[in-house]
């Protein structure tokens, strides 16, 4: 952001006589919408690209029609088609929390890209405590999810609510640790911090950590935990389709569906974008510096989900808590000692 | 103040019929603490159309389509059984080519069969990908009816005395060139679901279906050979000259945890098809040659008498007791249903198991509520 005000204020002429709060708050605003277009972007060329993987995958060609060229514009028209559609709020729900739920898990999503760092100068906000925040921020989600399933008072969905509650609590646990892991050696909970420390090395990436003992581990923990937090197969049991139909999202339709799946894409983003910027040097690369490779990396860990998506099968309740309890967290808990002894050393 | 304390409360979960996994119309009311099932009362009948009723007011032939209709997934094996038991009924012995040729036929449709149980098992389970592999040759298959019969899933191809079309010109080749390409795809879904360790951990130790309580309960097929009972009428009591083919009957061992376990059944499926592709070949190799209407009757009136009839479908026995009271339709017509039995034993097997492993039950033992309701 402070680069923007920076842009700002060299190139619009007068901007500095402005009144002092607005120049503030132009920035802000735009970095604002900066933040929602890629929101609304993001979904819509990740899920036309997973329908391509999975199609692929599955030896089919996937969407073809819409659009002309390979079906480019189909999730458009899904998107029309979903902003069309009656808005349903079944009769037993609860229509206030019925209504706050997707808002909520969208903007957990959505608040997330706040701190992910783009590049060196792009950044919304370089926070001291990027780390923290996007920890907390991010578990805003269950809230809605849990919200979700409570309202729509359905027996499935609040199957879905109290997996999704069970699941995305228990994993947290292990990320952060995971995470923990990086913090330490570098010592500062800011993401840019981060991201400078893994700068240089053998080839450009040898500083990576992801190369370095302790956290290569821990990169593998935490991207496992990840694919928990959002959901994902093999860990997709809160919205498991052949037992709980579609889970707590059972009763949406139209927009608000589209805002869970929004968040959800977001979400996906979001998780890579942290393991990129954590273990994978973030905006550091040999070749093409700067945001693209920032993006190259977050989308590779994208398509990463698709293609576990795509082939694994789904664990069930008790296995996928044991894996969480029992497996990760003891490791997790070890990195972080090995990681606090490597450093002490 | 008084605190009473807090007693677990249970929860009745309707699943069905409209639920993405239960395979049809199948409603089944489970009564769960949290997410345990703690009972579980299958409601059956949102498919009934009549079957036995139908077959009383139309003429022998005509109940053919109708029972086609019954297990839709395997037509030619449904109607196989009726034709033969009209045929011994009415003292008709059919020339080879008919018989080799509804062996390859029924065989073929167990594949197809066997291909959608495994694939929607692995959907169960939440693995899409196998899914649509087995949908891409089950299609093949159903390619190769509508060239014999064209259609594609309701064929009206066994009659009684022969089978409607003889092959096409072509066909064998056609049909070995499947088989060829068949094989390695069984291989490959092996490697990637089969033996897959998140597949395994969720479907062996799961519904146990003991060698003891599978024969008390009269269930057949693949269900009960996953159980460790060598028991497949195709051997035991052989009909349209099966004892003249070279095959095995794969049972359950137990491989991954407890015999008779949902990874035994559906497993001892995956490996019934590539014994269904051994007996093709040799039907294929062997192919006499005949009039496959020779003995097609014009009218179909058998002399007074019943006649109870069985043949091994793709999901169990099925059997077809007829009585004729010699006029142009049947008496009577009632069918013994392997799926009614694998459902019965469903609430006993799965019970205090989880809700997600109540799907994985329900997948592996392969009910089509088509037959189960008629």
């Amino acid at each position: 952001m402070e680069a923007l005000l920076k842009l700002l204020s060299d190139n619009v002429a007068g901007y500095g006589s402005l009144p002092l709060p607005l120049q503030y708050f132009l920035p802000m605003l735009l970095a604002c919408l900066l933040c929602i277009a890629l929101v609304a972007l993001f979904p819509i060329v990740a899920v036309y690209a997973e329908r391509k993987v999975a199609a692929h995958m599955q030896d089919r060609l996937g969407p073809m029609r819409v659009g002309g060229w390979h079906g480019w514009a189909q999730t458009i028209a899904d998107g029309v088609k979903l902003l069309l559609k009656e808005d349903i709020v079944p009769t037993e729900a609860d229509p206030f929390l019925f209504k706050l739920a997707p808002l909520v898990v969208f903007a957990g999503g959505f608040a997330s890209l706040v701190v992910l760092p783009f590049s060196a100068s792009m950044i919304v906000s370089d926070l001291n405590i990027g780390v923290l925040y996007i920890v907390a921020i991010s578990s805003l989600g269950v809230i809605g999810i849990i919200m979700a399933g409570w309202a729509s008072n359905n027996k499935y969905a609040l199957f879905g609510g109290m997996r999704a509650a069970a699941q995305i609590v228990s994993y947290e646990i292990p990320a952060v640790m995971a995470i923990l892991t990086v913090v330490i050696p570098v010592g500062s909970l800011g993401m840019q911090d981060i991201v400078r420390a893994q700068e240089g090395g053998w080839l450009g990436i040898g500083n990576w950590f992801i190369f370095k003992p302790v956290t290569f581990i821990a990169f593998f923990v935490y991207y496992l935990a990840s694919l928990a937090e959002v959901n994902r197969t093999p860990f997709d049991i809160p919205e498991a389709e052949s037992e709980l139909v579609a889970g707590y999202h059972t009763e949406y339709s139209g927009m608000r569906f589209a805002f869970f799946m929004l968040a959800e894409y977001v979400n996906m983003f979001v998780v890579s974008a942290i393991a990129a910027t954590l273990f994978l040097g973030g905006w550091n690369s040999p070749v093409l510096g700067g945001p693209v490779a920032f993006m190259l990396k977050s989308v590779g860990l994208v398509f990463v989900q698709f293609w576990l998506r795509w082939t694994l099968p789904r664990l069930r309740v008790d296995q996928l808590m044991y894996v969480s309890w029992k497996v990760l967290l003891p490791a997790s808990f070890l990195l972080v000692i090995a990681a606090g002894a490597l450093a002490v050393m | 103040m008084q605190v009473e304390a807090y007693e677990g409360e249970e929860m009745i979960l309707n699943m069905g019929p409209q639920h993405p996994s239960t395979h049809g119309v199948l409603r089944l009311e489970l009564q769960t603490d949290g997410e345990v099932v703690q009972k579980i009362t299958p409601h059956i009948g949102y498919l009934h159309r009549c079957f036995e009723k139908h077959a009383e007011n139309v003429d022998y032939p005509g109940v053919i389509p109708y029972t086609d209709r019954m297990d839709y997934i395997a037509s030619m094996n449904n109607s196989l059984g009726y034709a033969l038991a009209v045929e011994k009924l009415m003292g008709i012995e059919v020339n080879d080519r008919v018989k080799t040729l509804r062996i390859i036929v029924a065989e073929l449709n167990r594949i197809a069969s066997h291909l959608l149980s495994v694939g929607t098992y692995a959907m169960d389970i939440g693995a899409y990908t196998p899914f649509l592999h087995c949908f891409r040759e089950r299609e093949k298959i159903l390619d190769l009816f509508e060239w014999i019969c064209g259609a594609r899933l309701l064929y009206n191809y066994n009659w009684v005395g022969g089978v409607s079309h003889d092959i096409p010109e072509g066909f064998v080749e056609k049909t070995r060139q499947f088989l060829t390409e068949f094989e390695p795809v069984i291989a490959e879904e092996n490697e990637l679901l089969s033996f897959n360790k998140i597949f395994i951990e969720r479907t062996a130790g799961v519904g146990i279906l003991g060698e003891e309580l599978a024969l008390s309960y009269n269930v057949t097929g693949p269900n009960l050979r996953g159980s460790g009972v060598s028991w497949d009428l195709r051997k035991a009591e052989p009909y349209c000259g099966y004892e003249t083919y070279d095959f095995s009957v794969p049972v359950g061992q137990g491989k991954f945890g407890p015999l008779g376990s949902c990874w035994d059944r559906y497993y001892v499926r995956v490996r019934e098809m590539e014994e269904c592709v051994k007996i093709i070949r040799q039907a294929l190799d062997r192919l006499p040659e005949g009039d496959v209407k020779e003995k097609v009757p014009k009218k179909v009136r058998p002399p007074k008498g019943d006649i109870y009839g069985k043949t091994e479908t793709p999901r169990g026995e099925l059997g077809y007791y007829i009585v004729s009271d010699g006029s142009p339709n049947p008496f009577r017509v009632k069918i013994k249903s392997p799926c009614f039995t694998a459902l019965a034993v469903l609430p006993v097997i799965s019970k205090g198991e989880m809700i997600a492993d109540i799907i994985a039950v329900i997948g592996s033992i392969d009910i089509v509520m088509g037959e189960l309701d008629r």
